[in-house]
């Protein structure tokens, strides 16, 4: 598995960068790993990314859209805003989870 | 299958009540391939004729569970007790979620989908009719049951127009909120060029807000718009309206079960089988076949008050077609992703896994007398429940 080091922090990951151990997340790692993408973390983009954790310790997967938004209560426009182009993915890699996938 | 499965193990003074809102069970891998060539009459059978004679059928729709009663209320008010209750109550299409699908003017017209038996025997018609155009084939979004029945279907379709001989007149694309047709490293590296292969356009990290009826247009939350002459669409999928109903869901009406056992988190004597709990895996036919082998000795296990004794690994084995006479097979579980190798015997095969191969599509076809025959009345397949590593190339050998 290989490791990504950000600014002094080392961190293990998939083949395309996700983090595979969710302990080794930090919101200031997000925060940096969110400036190579060219996104200033606030509050507002912290708050889905807070619920993606904590909804993905109790059911070991990353939440879709859907349910960011039935669960959550975010709005799925409102985190196109805030993650350009593609949130699910931005937003799962920015929160230190898996990317959503299909079976193969 | 499971009171089939139950009915074997169970001693006499148990009784056995199965209930369901009609008599009609439904090949549903059937479902794919009636656009193309199968009679929609052949994938229907009466359920009743597959029950153990032991089983009492109650043919009524559930309207409420009541865990704390153990009781289960019928849609017309009468109440069944239980010492144990099995949920099996699938995974249910929702066009409705997606603004424009089912309320749209050109739903069953030009809106179509496979999931349900009178969609596909509409969309047969559709495509009998459709010669030229541009062809949308999209997913809504995850999860839904088989996942890899819309990209079969984009292969089928493609392979259709071509034996047609007007490939040429007709562009099609597959549309799909992942990041791609396969989201699995192995997977994607090996049948990554197939799309391309086929001239199938791909439109991934499509996240559907709505269809726009009047222009013909796929419209995504980023902006993006598809203009279609055909959309087969997959609609997003929850359960049944009683899970939810029951305060037994989460948010999508699936039963959060113990993936191991699948035994209901908040409820010990219920157990969840098949597309109705939240395992993370497949909604798919093979793994509600492994989970239910596995789920006997644990069910035994848990009315004796013993410690339960099988894991379920989220084993999933799954035919894909790939057009061509073609198709791949694929066996994966929560641990591990879709590996090439042989199946079922290491090297021998005959099956090749990841690969395309005429043997595949053959006990793709195969299956489905296997599944009338050996599935449903509870027979075991020489296939384990539980995922093999033997015949597999771990990722590092390729």
């Amino acid at each position: 598995m290989p490791t990504n080091t950000l600014n002094g922090r080392s961190f293990a990951v998939d083949e395309e960068g996700f983090l595979t151990d969710r302990d080794q997340w930090s919101e200031e790692l997000a925060t940096e790993l969110a400036a190579l993408i060219g996104i200033e973390l606030d509050e507002e983009h912290l708050a889905p990314l807070r619920f993606m954790r904590e909804d993905s310790s109790r059911t070991g997967v990353t939440p879709t859209l859907r349910r960011m938004q039935t669960v959550g209560g975010f709005d799925v426009r409102a985190l196109f805003g805030l993650y350009p182009g593609k949130p699910a993915k931005k937003m799962a890699w920015l929160a230190g989870l898996r990317k959503p996938v299909g079976c193969v | 299958m499971a009171a089939n499965h139950l009915a074997k193990a169970l001693d006499h003074d148990w009784s056995i009540t199965v209930v369901d809102r009609d008599v009609d069970h439904h090949y549903q891998p059937g479902y794919l391939f009636v656009p193309f060539w199968m009679d929609p009459d052949r994938v229907v059978k009466d359920r009743r004729d597959f029950l153990p004679g032991r089983a009492t059928f109650r043919q009524e729709a559930v309207r409420l569970v009541h865990p704390g009663r153990r009781q289960v209320e019928l849609a017309g008010g009468d109440l069944l007790d239980y010492d144990w209750l099995v949920i099996a109550s699938g995974s249910v299409p929702r066009p409705d979620l997606v603004s424009g699908m089912a309320d749209g003017s050109l739903w069953r017209d030009a809106v179509h989908e496979f999931y349900t038996h009178e969609g596909a025997t509409a969309l047969r018609d559709a495509l009998a009719r459709f010669d030229s155009g541009r062809l949308l084939v999209h997913v809504s979004e995850m999860p839904i049951k088989c996942p890899v029945a819309p990209l079969e279907f984009a292969f089928l379709a493609e392979d259709h127009y071509r034996r047609r001989r007007i490939r040429h007149q007709v562009d099609i694309t597959y549309v799909t909120p992942l990041d791609g047709a396969f989201t699995k490293p192995v997977a994607s590296a090996e049948l990554g060029g197939l799309l391309e292969d086929r001239s199938i356009r791909l439109a991934a990290d499509f996240a559907v807000e709505r269809i726009d009826n009047e222009r013909r247009r796929l419209v995504a939350y980023d902006g993006r718009e598809l203009p279609f002459d055909l959309l087969v669409t997959v609609p997003p999928h929850t359960g049944q309206q009683f899970v939810l109903d029951s305060g037994l869901g989460d948010d999508a009406g699936f039963v959060p079960v113990d993936r191991h056992t699948l035994r209901s988190l908040e409820h010990e004597r219920i157990f969840v089988l098949g597309d109705a709990s939240d395992i993370p895996t497949s909604k798919a036919g093979s793994v509600a076949h492994f989970a239910t082998e596995l789920f006997v000795d644990n069910f035994l296990a848990a009315v004796a008050g013993r410690p339960l004794p099988n894991s379920f690994d989220g084993h999933a084995n799954c035919f894909v077609e790939s057009g061509r006479g073609q198709a791949l097979l694929l066996d994966f579980n929560y641990d591990t992703q879709p590996l090439k190798g042989a199946f079922p015997v290491p090297v021998a095969g005959p099956m090749r896994l990841l690969t395309p191969s005429r043997v595949n599509h053959l006990g793709k076809l195969a299956f489905e007398q296997l599944y009338w025959k050996v599935l449903l009345p509870g027979h075991r397949l020489p296939v384990t429940a539980h995922l093999s590593m033997a015949g597999k190339k771990p990722p590092e050998e390729h």
